[in-house]
């Protein structure tokens, strides 16, 4: 059997470590050429995973085991299941895109700055991938490395402050989970997470390892009130970051949620289900009026996702099918609609460098087929049907609403919010009189941006028109995963 | 088993007679000819390493009427400990030379310091333990002071020798009172007596306190650590970098033989020690690292930092936490060589690279560089996937296992901090333009070397379990169970 797991671990890696052995910085065209066929390798061996997926079963798929630590009975442990295929080839395919994206960009250190994209994909595959906690970890903390560096080498002028704040804020979260790893170690004698699974665990440790846990994973996502790094980040990364922050890093923390804590805390989770649920409409409600108020575009996208996913963090924590099938699919969804954001928010700073809305105004004028894309980006973050964003809000908020109406109403507060901050937002960059030369001078999308924003485009109308095969590789595993959540492990 | 061979010895024998013989052929040589010494002493730790592995036997020896033993965990330290001091005079080499060091006394010195080093590891008694302590503490003192002519160098190298004696002196008077209450020197007996029970318990805690605050004094364990920071910013950075290496080595096996074989019947009086020493180490370590503007004083706390986890390791009393104490020593041995090494390989003649500043932009002058200094520093936070993660995470285990899970999440908040100041070290060499636009030149041995220590950091951080099992087999067959 080909290992295709390792394979899209190690193709980018390997790709990236190439890009930059060969990368000189006076001729940068050979490092991007190797790192698009780097990118677009690594998202052709991820292929195999989506086309001879089972959907039939809960079971891990694609297994892949070695021994790596016997000291610590730590292995080399991958396979996906519903839950987590997805995101591998999420993952892959947003590196194409950024890759390309950074083509003419990214003007200075280019080798540098493609293999760092390259390495990341390859570690947050592993993150994806990993069924070893210590394996998880290693790849989890790993990553943070050079998206540390993408923001502090290629970002913007407050990048220094940007970049450190990410780090530490991500590193103290898992610091404490790496304690909490090790703990369940020692009371189970593995670092399986399948096995934890199963492990006995009494309420007041489960709420300890909840904490420690939850720190890490909220952290990454981010929830209010531990979501301060991810403006900053955003803010101050170039678009390519952005992009990858957004559609995938966020989305480690909220898969951290289905993978570790409902299943390996089933009784903290529902315990403390009502503190994460008022977390999360905190997210929805109070970061969707903070988004009405920013005068950045990033900033305002970054506020977006935060609301967004507090939205997956809430459908987590109902407990029901359609809750966390609604989540997963608001993530991936959020994946394509974020990336396409921050892509057409790059498109106008490389013309124009100002995110400041005020600096904007009749950009249709100039820019028509920009602006048609952008609408349509902007329909889809404001959940408006037949775009991708609009299936994951109403599952949850249809799951919500099974609970109780008023968490159900109060959920679908996002719809009026999130359209008002992003069509709002929209109107004063796009419509109306142009409003000063800068803009007059815009020129339209180039081919290459012409073709970007397509592939987004067609993604997010596909998987708005016609969600099932998304929603049907998550069946088996969400059922499985609400049974096994329902039974207690005190 | 008790033997008369003096097989076990063979590599101290050869040490000190090489010693002598270099210190001799230097006197003889001209200016120019002084590389003779140096690839003698090279030749010597070959030989040593090459002694030390034939007459390798996993079973323990006792020689020189059991003052000596000459068991695995020994042949595995006096191992590292001759790599550790090959490289580091490989990466001296241009510094030394470009400041007039580069001379016989500092090759004699350095053995000698060696071979007190390795009296320390093999020692049996108190009396051998005392002995090459104090053989490596007077070697390193003079090499302290070596410089002449800077100040720094002379206030430091008082300082260490100040504060060195008294801490001497404490632990002498610890041995003193243990062996008044034991009754021997020979740490197999004193281990047994204190097993037995004797009824000066009070005498022995006693000793046991002042004998915790000398091994706390050499460690550069907070809060006797004051000397550290002047001592390594000071001395010239060749000898900080053996300072900073080797003799971690050495005294790993020094705590080991006196608290966790000698007086192992006093675990639980040591462990809560330990504790404090641990925890004010991990905090004021990391704490204090983030003012500093000079790398030798930054690395300077993070040893203070470094050695109260490994102390964390060490504390939970039991084979699983000295086997992680000691891949955190060896982890962190060859993290420190790497990181004193790259601030050799950017000075140059009147000019140390001693400062923060001096790193600014390094990614544009040599990216590789840039890109060796970029793991020591996350090796020393601990992020994987470099060694520093595997070491930090060992001792963490080690320290849940026991029951301390308190003390790790101290532990790892203190290494939280402590990312902070090895960040800004990247961050200065990644995110600043250079300011120095000097090229980085050095010999080609010291290149490969250099490169090769780097990478290492990152190969037994993806592949740790060489070296881990290494360190429990020897603890196992050194009696640890």
């Amino acid at each position: 059997m080909v290992p295709y797991l390792s394979l899209a671990i190690w193709v980018p890696i390997v790709a990236g470590l190439l890009v930059l052995a060969v990368g000189r910085d006076r001729d940068p065209g050979a490092a991007r050429w190797i790192a698009l066929f780097g990118a677009l390798a690594g998202l052709l061996v991820t292929l195999p995973l989506w086309l001879h997926f089972d959907n039939g079963t809960a079971k891990m798929q694609f297994v892949e085991f070695a021994d790596w630590v016997p000291r610590f009975d730590i292995h080399y442990f991958l396979g996906v299941d519903g839950i987590s295929m997805l995101f591998v080839l999420l993952n892959s395919l947003m590196t194409v895109l950024v890759v390309w994206a950074g083509w003419e960009v990214i003007r200075e250190r280019v080798a540098q700055y493609m293999a760092a994209f390259l390495i990341q994909s390859g570690l947050i595959n592993g993150a994806f991938a990993a069924l070893d906690a210590i394996l998880f970890y290693a790849f989890f903390e790993a990553m943070l490395i050079p998206m540390y560096l993408i923001i502090g080498v290629w970002g913007g002028p407050n990048r220094v402050y940007a970049a450190v704040k990410f780090f530490l804020y991500t590193l103290l979260g898992s610091l404490l989970m790496l304690v909490g790893f090790i703990y369940l170690y020692n009371v189970s004698g593995t670092f399986s997470l399948l096995d934890w699974h199963l492990v006995p665990l009494a309420l007041d440790v489960q709420i300890l390892l909840f904490i420690a846990f939850f720190l890490s994973f909220a952290v990454k996502v981010p929830m209010w009130p531990v979501h301060t790094w991810l403006p900053d980040a955003h803010v101050e990364a170039p678009t390519g970051g952005s992009v990858i922050l957004a559609a995938i890093t966020l989305k480690i923390g909220a898969y951290g949620f289905v993978r570790f804590i409902l299943p390996i805390l089933p009784d903290a989770s529902r315990y403390l289900s009502g503190f994460v649920i008022t977390l999360s409409l905190v997210a929805v409600v109070y970061i969707g009026f903070v988004a009405l108020m920013q005068g950045d575009m990033k900033k305002l996208i970054a506020y977006s996702s935060i609301s967004h996913m507090g939205f997956v963090t809430l459908g987590f924590f109902l407990f029901s099918q359609l809750g966390i099938e609604g989540g997963l699919v608001q993530m991936i969804s959020h994946g394509f609609v974020s990336a396409a954001m921050f892509l057409c928010v790059g498109v106008m700073y490389d013309r124009m460098h100002s995110r400041q809305i005020a600096d904007y105004g009749g950009v249709v004028n100039t820019m028509p087929k920009f602006a048609a894309f952008m609408m349509l980006f902007a329909m889809a973050n404001s959940g408006l049907p037949a775009t991708s964003g609009f299936v994951g809000e109403f599952l949850v908020i249809l799951a919500a609403v099974k609970v109780n109406f008023w968490l159900g109403f109060l959920a679908a507060t996002t719809l009026i919010l999130g359209a008002a901050y992003t069509l709002w937002m929209y109107k004063r960059v796009i419509f109306g009189a142009i409003a000063n030369d800068h803009v007059r001078q815009l020129t339209d999308l180039g081919r290459r941006e012409f073709w970007l924003l397509a592939a987004l485009a067609a993604l997010v109308l596909a998987m708005g028109v016609y969600p099932k095969p998304f929603v049907d590789v998550m069946h088996a595993t969400v059922a499985d995963l609400l049974a096994h959540v329902a039974q207690s492990k005190l | 088993m008790p033997t008369q061979s003096l097989l076990p010895v063979l590599p101290e024998i050869i040490l000190l007679a090489a010693a002598c013989t270099i210190l001799l052929v230097d006197a003889f040589l001209p200016d120019a000819r002084r590389h003779v010494g140096f690839w003698l002493a090279q030749l010597t730790l070959l030989v040593g390493a090459w002694v030390t592995l034939t007459t390798f036997d996993p079973e323990p020896a006792l020689a020189l009427s059991a003052l000596v033993v000459d068991d695995m965990l020994a042949d595995l330290l006096k191992f590292f400990s001759y790599f550790a001091v090959s490289l580091m005079l490989f990466y001296s080499r241009g510094y030394l030379a470009a400041r007039g060091l580069f001379r016989g006394e500092t090759f004699v010195l350095t053995l000698f310091t060696l071979l007190g080093m390795m009296v320390m590891i093999s020692a049996n008694s108190f009396l051998t333990l005392y002995l090459g302590l104090e053989l490596q503490a007077l070697s390193l003192y003079a090499m302290v002071a070596m410089h002449r002519r800077s100040n720094d160098a002379s206030e430091a190298a008082m300082k260490y020798f100040v504060l060195g004696a008294l801490a001497s002196g404490m632990l002498l008077y610890g041995m003193s009172m243990v062996y008044g209450a034991t009754g021997s020197l020979d740490i197999q007996r004193i281990a047994e007596a204190v097993l037995r029970g004797s009824d000066n318990r009070v005498i022995l805690t006693f000793g046991l306190v002042f004998i915790v605050s000398g091994i706390a004094f050499k460690l550069g364990a907070a809060p006797y650590h004051m000397w550290v920071p002047d001592v390594y910013h000071g001395a010239p950075t060749a000898v900080t970098l053996l300072i900073g290496t080797a003799p971690k080595l050495a005294a790993f096996a020094f705590i080991l033989r006196l608290l966790g074989v000698a007086l192992a019947g006093l675990e639980f009086d040591w462990q809560g020690m330990l504790m404090v020493l641990s925890l004010l180490s991990m905090i004021l370590g990391n704490v204090i690292a983030i003012a500093q503007t000079n790398v030798k004083r930054m690395l300077a706390y993070s040893t203070i930092a470094n050695m109260g986890f490994m102390l964390l390791g060490f504390l939970a009393a039991n084979l699983n936490g000295y086997s992680a104490a000691m891949f955190y020593v060896v982890a962190y041995v060859l993290t420190s060589l790497a990181s004193f090494g790259v601030v050799m390989l950017l000075s140059r003649e009147g000019f140390e690279a001693d400062l923060l500043e001096d790193f600014r932009g390094l990614n544009q002058r040599s990216p590789w560089w840039a890109f060796i200094m970029l793991l020591v520093m996350f090796s020393l936070a601990g992020i994987p996937p470099t060694v520093g993660f595997y070491a930090k995470f060992a001792v963490l285990e080690a320290a849940v296992a026991a029951g301390f899970t308190w003390l790790a999440v101290v532990a790892v908040l203190a290494s939280l901090v402590g990312a902070f100041y090895y960040l800004r070290i990247v961050k200065l060499m990644y995110f600043d333009d250079a300011t120095d636009t000097e090229p980085i030149a050095a010999r080609l041995d010291n290149r490969v070397l250099l490169s090769a220590n780097g990478l290492a950091l990152l190969l037994f951080g993806i592949l740790p379990q060489p070296l881990m099992g290494l360190c429990v087999i020897a603890l196992l067959q050194s009696g640890f169970d």
